[in-house]
Order: C-alpha cells, then sequence, then structure tokens
C-alpha cells in the first residue's frame, strides 16, 4: 500500500492479513504520523483523527452510519474521506493509496 | 514596592492532573498511606476519556470484571475513592507549575485557582480537551466577541439570536436547552442525520415543529460578519448558488472537543511522541523529581496504553511519594483485606472477623 503522510512524504508499506489490522493501525505500526496525533480513541470512530483520502479507485465497504456521522463532523473533509479505523486491511486492499488528512 | 498576596490556596499531599481512571485510582492507593490528593482537570466531569469519549461502550480487559461500561467504570471509581474526600478543581486546565524553595510546588489554573503540593502526578491522558475550532476564516478574531466554542453560562444567551453549529449530542441539547432562552435559535448541520440521542434528535424535531428551533440542513456556516461584533453569518446550503445570510448575536460551533497536551508541554518534561518520559523501572518519576507522569500520558520502553497498567503506574507512584513526604518513615505494604480501608471521611470499612467456635 501507498500512503502520504501529513508533510506530503509517500511511504510504500506492506500490510498485514493476518494481524486483524485497520489502516489507521497500519499508519500507527510504521510511525507515519506522531502518537498522539492519529488514533486518538483507539478507533471506535469516535474522533476523527484517522481520517484519510482514497485516492485509488479500489472498491471498499460501505461506510457504517458511526463512520458517516463521525466524518459529517470532521473537519477538511473530501469525497474521497474515510476513517482509517473503520478499514480492516484484506487481499483485495492490494496497492490501495490513501493520503492522511491535516491534523484538526 | 513590594506587594505581598495572601490567597487563600488548596493545600494536598498529591495534586493529580487529571481525573480519568488512572487519576482516579491514585487517590485510592494515596489514602490508604495517609495521603491527601486534590484534582485539576479541565472537563467538567470526572472520567477523562470514558465520560468524554465513550461512556456506554463496554471495556474487556479490567481484571475481575468480564465486562463492564465506561461510565460504570468511572463511577465505581468515584464510590470507592469517596472515604478519602479528594479535592476537585474541575473544569479549569493546570497551566502554571512553580518549584518552592522547600522542594514543594505551586500549580496554578487557567482560571487562578492555586493549589499547594508536596507532589504533583500528572495523570493527564491524551491531554486536555480543548474544542475543535472549524475552518471558516477570521474566526478567531470574533471569539468571545459573538463567537464561543463552549457555553459556560446559557443566561448570557437570553432573549438573543443564537446560531449553533454541529450534530452531535451537544448541539442537539443546547439547541434544544436555549429553545427555551434565546429569542431565536438556528441550528446548522452538514446533514440532515444527527448523531445524538435518540431522545434529543426527537425534541429537536418536535421544537423544528413548533418553529422554535430553525433548522438548516444540509448545510455550512463559511463566513461571519460584523463591526465591533459579530452581528452577521453566512450559511451554505448544500446544493444551492448563493449563501444565506443570517442576523445573529451569537455563534457557537459545537464539533467535539480533541485532547492537546496544552500548557504541560512547557513544564520543562523530557517529551517525547506526545508522551512525557518517565523512568519505569522505579516509580514513573519524570526528570523533575516530586513531578510523576502515569497512564497514558507517560511513555518509556515497552509502554502500553491501558487502563489497567495506569492502575499500577499509580499504586507504584504514590508509594514513591509516600517516600519523598516522610523520608524517615518505615512503611510496609498492608493488605486491604488485613488492614481494612479508613477513609479521611470517618468511615472504615473492614473483613469480618473470622467465627471461631467449637463444633460439639
Amino acid at each position: 500500500m501507498t500512503i502520504v503522510d501529513r508533510t506530503g512524504q509517500s511511504h510504500t508499506v506492506l500490510a498485514p492479513t493476518d494481524m486483524n489490522m485497520n489502516l489507521m493501525e497500519l499508519v500507527r505500526s510504521y510511525e507515519l504520523a506522531p502518537e498522539g496525533t492519529i488514533g486518538i480513541c483507539g478507533g471506535m470512530a469516535m474522533c476523527a483523527s484517522c481520517q484519510c483520502y482514497v485516492t485509488s479507485s479500489h472498491h471498499l465497504e460501505p461506510m457504517s452510519e458511526e463512520e458517516e456521522a463521525m466524518l459529517s463532523e470532521a473537519f477538511h473533509l473530501q469525497d474521497n474521506s474515510r476513517l482509517g479505523c473503520q478499514i480492516p486491511i484484506t487481499e483485495n486492499l492490494e496497492g490501495l493509496k490513501i493520503t492522511l488528512a491535516p491534523e484538526e | 514596592m513590594q506587594y505581598v498576596f495572601t490567597i487563600a490556596m488548596i493545600k494536598t499531599d498529591i495534586l493529580i492532573i487529571g481525573a480519568g481512571p488512572t487519576g482516579l485510582f491514585a487517590v485510592f492507593e494515596a489514602g490508604l498511606l495517609q495521603l491527601k490528593c486534590h484534582i485539576i482537570d479541565a472537563l467538567p466531569m470526572p472520567g477523562g476519556q470514558l465520560s468524554e469519549l465513550y461512556p456506554k461502550k463496554p471495556i474487556y480487559d479490567i481484571p475481575g470484571f468480564p465486562e463492564v461500561l465506561a461510565g460504570d467504570l468511572v463511577h465505581n471509581l468515584m464510590e470507592q475513592i469517596k472515604p478519602f474526600s479528594p479535592g476537585f478543581t474541575l473544569g479549569e486546565r493546570a497551566e502554571k507549575i512553580d518549584k518552592q524553595l522547600d522542594g514543594s510546588f505551586i500549580v496554578t489554573t487557567d482560571k487562578g485557582t492555586a493549589h499547594h503540593t508536596k507532589v504533583v502526578a500528572i495523570a493527564g491522558g491524551l491531554g486536555s480537551f480543548e474544542p475543535k475550532k472549524p475552518l471558516i476564516e477570521g474566526i478567531e478574531s470574533w471569539e468571545d466577541k459573538g463567537v464561543s466554542y463552549m457555553i459556560k453560562d446559557p443566561e448570557v444567551y437570553r432573549d438573543k439570536k443564537v446560531l449553533i453549529a454541529g450534530g452531535g449530542d451537544s448541539a442537539l441539547d443546547w439547541s434544544i436547552f436555549l429553545a427555551e432562552v434565546a429569542s431565536e435559535v438556528t441550528l446548522v448541520h452538514r446533514r440532515s442525520e444527527f448523531r445524538g440521542a435518540l431522545d434529543s434528535v426527537e425534541k429537536v424535531q418536535a421544537l423544528k415543529n413548533s418553529g422554535k428551533i430553525n433548522l438548516i440542513t444540509p448545510a455550512e456556516v463559511i463566513g461571519l460578519a460584523g463591526d465591533t461584533h459579530l452581528n452577521k453569518v453566512y450559511i451554505q446550503k448544500t446544493g444551492e448558488e448563493a449563501p444565506i445570510e443570517l442576523t445573529v448575536d451569537a455563534f457557537i460551533p459545537l464539533f467535539g472537543l480533541s485532547p492537546k497536551l496544552g500548557p504541560i508541554g512547557a513544564w520543562g518534561l523530557e517529551i517525547e511522541k506526545n508522551a512525557i518520559v518517565v523512568d519505569n523501572t522505579l516509580d514513573y518519576m519524570t526528570n523533575i523529581p516530586g513531578v510523576y507522569a502515569i497512564g497514558d500520558v507517560n511513555t518509556y520502553p515497552g509502554k502500553l496504553k491501558l487502563i489497567l497498567c495506569g492502575f499500577h503506574e499509580a499504586t507504584l507512584m504514590c508509594q514513591s511519594a509516600y517516600g519523598r513526604i516522610f523520608p524517615n518513615k518505615r512503611y510496609v505494604m498492608k493488605y486491604t483485606t488485613v488492614g481494612g480501608v479508613t477513609g479521611f471521611d470517618g468511615t472504615k470499612k473492614e473483613a469480618p472477623k473470622a467465627v471461631v467456635k467449637k463444633i460439639e
């Protein structure tokens, strides 16, 4: 997967599919955003600190009501905004490209 | 000329910054050692993240609780520490720390409340929760001139025209409350769906139907105007060309809170990855002797941000604090089952004595 961090730098990383990990956790595992600035609520879709823009054309699972509601209150929103913590890593996300949204 | 001010100061043995689970449990462990605690928290209620972010969510890794709601855990902790009558300074943020010649500290909040303490324990979690500010050009210049991010005294809005923005519980609850106070309440949200308790959503619906709340959705506030005080807002409704111009006296954006390490970051503590570096081989003391950091706010090799780890850290911190406060006392740890719990409020809990009786 390719992750563009908040400074604009692009990172290509290996994403494990066997660890029950989501995109927010993937970013944290590679420390692509400082601790304390991403995944603040721990992955409950309650803070939007893991907002990212999906820039490849992968088909993602639709948003849950919780994710949609949280994003509706987030800033820097775009049409391709998602919460990283709500996207589990699966095989069909091979080659996914995301850009981390700015810190709120 | 020198002035000498005598300020009534709060005095305590351990000043805890942060009323989350770690800070609350520290009161219990300190109490067992007969040390008095006082807690400062920026939020108006105890519980930290558990109360602010997820009171209704379950936690499964508190030892002895197969499942407990975050809000219930806070309630239980408050009950557990009641005998030790902790003091609370809530709704204020710890701003300044001054070390005294005798090694004690004076910690002052943003509202000027001063606390004189022998030991400081920072249990600040992710930092103090501060309101998120929407990205509207020039919004900062209208702060305190019509724009506020939280409501401290609703009476300020009596007979005023108020605009609230947001889609969560606080936006809904304040719209409902102010509908009876303000002369006009307008609620703006980016979507037509709201993320609040069902009961609140229904109340807003009823108030909208009866004309007491003016609801504009899906829409966003995009501009602010006025002379010395805010008196106009521009609202862009999705799909419409021209923005709506609305005359208001106050604009209250309620987009939730986000934690920031804040002023503590400038206290001279060693900071790494937005956390305070401590010595975990001993007692979670920071680089400032007498100042400890426990729970999510600290970092050390192998750190885990878990409530149960915070409890452990709080316990060791209290033992170390006791040694600092009473360097000449010999202390032997006693199980609560053996020693009971003697409160500062005169209560005493202890295990019932075993019955020794002959069987004939």
